[in-house]
């Protein structure tokens, strides 16, 4: 970014590349997946670099309100001082906070997550998801993230991509409003959880693994997951699936819960904008 | 003439007593802190139609649904009949209001339809909370004996009113019968009961009063019940709906006072509007999240006195389902016993209290400590599924957070982990340990690289 203002040029969106999406090592592929998307279809963007720093979700959540606007005022300092309008993330958490919480803090500006903006770019048919990967009669399950769904009331504009991969989107029990939460969100992803029967993202990989396999047995002795819910029983599938999360957070927590399984060699958790990258053919 | 009389001082008494009770629950729930409410007034409307008047979010599971919107349509079109009794009681007046003719037909045989059908949905929700032992309506510590027996109370209430109503018809139609003449009115259910009744007219007439008189003692006595019940919630749904949040979930509130300072830290020639005083002009000290159920805003403690005790909040939570400690509707539930322990109670009895069973952890009881523990507190995922759940739109997410902060700010009191992760974005400006110099590898395999 700072190359950009140098030239005097300005972006048509900022990439907020978010923490996980900077140093995580599985989220890193995701920022990278998403770059070469802006870069296939042309869109100027660019990205703050050294100059981003954590929004202060997991401060705000765990009750340091202190130290959130303490980040917060810095980066709407930065991203004031860009005259940034439009921020795009592949985080939900990023996203909630700059939408939601930055303007009570004098930072005002158009948020999108990249699922709705790579739903628009399929939209306007600037992305075809031709030509590379096909998913084509795959089995997909859609983790809803918290901060996308219940937090913002985005549940379509993920599964209007996925749909538009053309694979076999199967439904778990509980999702959309009423998705199961993957167990990271709160500041949950610094620490270790309380005492309980199980962790978190086990009982949420348990019920997207029984969703892919089509195992009904497996799915209702899930506790709280009730008969009469929205999403049928699944047809028996053959073992093999995709998980597809928009979330970091929701990535760790699920490749953690299928590593737990041991499933990891017939079910992978993909992020959107991998499936999209690789659908399209943009895989380095 | 005697019976005009007793009605006015029973009914007078029974009223005052719960404008009474619901002054001291007002005051109990102003005791919080102020709140700006925010949002249009035509929206709030809207919501209060759909989710408290629509029964919106009780859809969310189907079979309580229909039964609890049989028991309210129920409550809502015998009221009618209730101030048809009201008027016969204050006046002398038999069937007040069966000058509306075919009207009246209509109503009375609603009513009747309508209180059969009530009885047979409690029965149906008594047999739910205690033969089939629906989990979230039995399961948790927050459900002791207390809680669970004021469910089954209301049911058996809902039972003798609507035996009243039927006692009351169903006489005063077989006395009608005897005397061979018309009583205004179609009672479809009473005309198949008339048969049970005895020939006796003195002994018809009696039945009659008997009903008529349970009936409006029973309403006036369950009316001062209301207070100490989650039934209060058939009063508390609708304006507390009507405060709901209208901002995104995912949005946090804002302290105002730590925004002032981190301005006036950024900025040293920021002036920082004064804070409230006390009667002496002195400055209040004011307290950083909650410890206690007057640190909550006042839209919190409405929400602790709308709450039903369904547990639709806790069956939702993530961390209540892997077997955590924390349940939502316990927090909500603790700040509305916490709120009456502390100020005086509102209720003519007072049966809430945990009574010591949990919170030896504080001296003071209050709030965190003394009710909800810290280990509830970090279990929250905020995930927004507990406040997503709530058929009358409580946030227990919000109190969630407000504790938090108070352990946070106040006693420096998270788990070490998470005080890892503060240093670490006051550091490195990301809650890892990593060098924000390392901040763009991940485009090192990438063209953009050079750019």
């Amino acid at each position: 970014m700072a190359d950009l203002a140098a030239r005097g040029e300005q972006p048509e969106v900022l990439f907020w590349v978010g923490c996980a999406g900077a140093f995580d090592d599985r989220y890193k592929r995701v920022t990278r997946a998403f770059v070469r998307i802006l870069e296939h279809v042309g869109v100027k963007y660019a990205v703050l670099g050294m100059e981003e720093s954590c929004t202060g979700d997991p401060a705000k959540r765990a009750g340091n309100e202190f130290l959130f606007q303490m980040q917060a005022m810095q980066n709407i300092t930065t991203l004031d001082g860009y005259a940034i309008k439009t921020i795009v993330t592949a985080c939900p958490h990023c996203f909630n906070t700059i939408k939601n919480e930055y303007p009570a803090l004098g930072g005002n500006y158009e948020v999108i997550h990249h699922s709705t903006f790579l739903q628009q770019l399929i939209n306007e048919g600037r992305v075809k998801v031709q030509g590379g990967e096909s998913y084509k009669g795959r089995r997909i399950t859609f983790h809803d993230s918290c901060y996308l769904g219940r937090a913002n009331d985005i549940y379509e504009a993920p599964r209007d991509v996925l749909a538009a991969l053309d694979a076999d989107l199967v439904e778990m029990k509980r999702s959309k409003a009423n998705g199961l939460c993957c167990g990271a969100g709160g500041a949950q992803m610094w620490k270790e959880p309380e005492p309980g029967k199980k962790d978190i993202n086990i009982e949420r990989t348990e019920e997207a693994l029984a969703t892919l396999d089509g195992n009904a047995a497996a799915l209702e002795n899930l506790y709280g997951v009730e008969s009469g819910n929205a999403g049928a029983t699944p047809a028996k599938g053959n073992g093999n699936g995709i998980i597809a999360v928009s979330c970091p957070f929701c990535m760790t927590m699920m490749s953690d819960g299928v590593k737990n399984k041991e499933r990891e060699s017939s079910v992978q958790v993909f992020d959107l904008a991998e499936l999209v990258a690789s659908a399209e053919g943009l895989n380095a | 003439m005697i019976q005009q009389i007793l009605f006015l001082l029973v009914a007078a008494l029974g009223i005052g007593l719960f404008v009474w009770q619901v002054r001291k629950i007002r005051a109990n729930i102003l005791k919080g802190k102020d709140r700006v409410m925010g949002g249009s007034v035509s929206e709030r409307i809207n919501k209060t139609l759909l989710v408290a008047f629509g029964q919106q979010k009780m859809f969310k599971r189907i079979t309580p649904a229909l039964l609890h919107l049989v028991v309210y349509v129920g409550f809502l079109v015998i009221n009618v009949e209730v101030i048809e009794i009201m008027i016969d009681g204050i006046f002398g007046t038999h069937r007040a209001l069966s000058f509306m003719g075919p009207v009246y037909d209509v109503l009375m045989a609603t009513n009747e339809i309508l209180g059969a059908l009530v009885i047979v949905a409690v029965v149906a929700l008594w047999w739910r909370r205690n033969v089939q032992k629906v989990h979230r309506l039995s399961a948790g510590v927050e459900m002791r004996a207390w809680p669970r027996l004021d469910g089954n109370i209301i049911l058996y209430v809902e039972i003798v009113l609507m035996t009243a109503l039927f006692t009351m018809n169903t006489a005063d139609l077989k006395l009608h019968q005897l005397e061979g003449v018309d009583l205004p009115g179609s009672f479809p259910i009473s005309s198949l009961l008339v048969g049970l009744f005895p020939e006796n007219v003195t002994a018809l007439h009696a039945l009659e009063r008997v009903g008529w008189w349970l009936h409006i003692l029973g309403i006036l006595a369950f009316l001062n019940y209301l207070p100490s019940s989650k039934h209060f919630h058939i009063i508390m749904a609708f304006p507390n709906v009507y405060y709901t949040r209208l901002v995104p979930q995912g949005q946090f509130s804002n302290v105002d006072s730590i925004t002032h300072e981190v301005k006036a830290m950024m900025d040293p020639s920021y002036q920082v509007p004064a804070g409230p005083v006390d009667a002496d002009g002195n400055p209040v000290v004011q307290r950083f999240g909650a410890k206690d159920a007057d640190d909550l805003s006042w839209l919190n403690l409405l929400n602790a006195y709308s709450c039903t005790e369904c547990g639709r909040c806790t069956s939702v939570c993530p961390a209540n389902i892997t077997g955590k400690l924390l349940s939502p509707r316990k927090i909500i539930m603790d700040t509305r016993d916490r709120i009456e322990e502390k100020y005086e109670s509102p209720l003519i009895f007072r049966p809430n209290q945990y009574n010591g069973e949990i919170g030896a952890e504080s001296e003071d009881g209050s709030l965190v400590r003394g009710k909800v523990t810290p280990e509830e507190l970090w279990a929250c995922t905020t995930c927004n599924a507990c406040v997503e759940a709530c058929p009358v739109n409580i946030n227990p997410l919000d109190s969630i957070v407000e504790m938090r902060r108070y352990l946070v700010l106040e006693e420096s009191a998270a788990p070490h982990s998470l005080n890892v992760m503060f240093s670490n974005i006051e550091n490195n400006g990301a809650p890892w340990a990593f060098s924000p110099s390392d901040r763009f590898n991940w485009a090192e395999e990438l063209y953009v690289a050079e750019k």
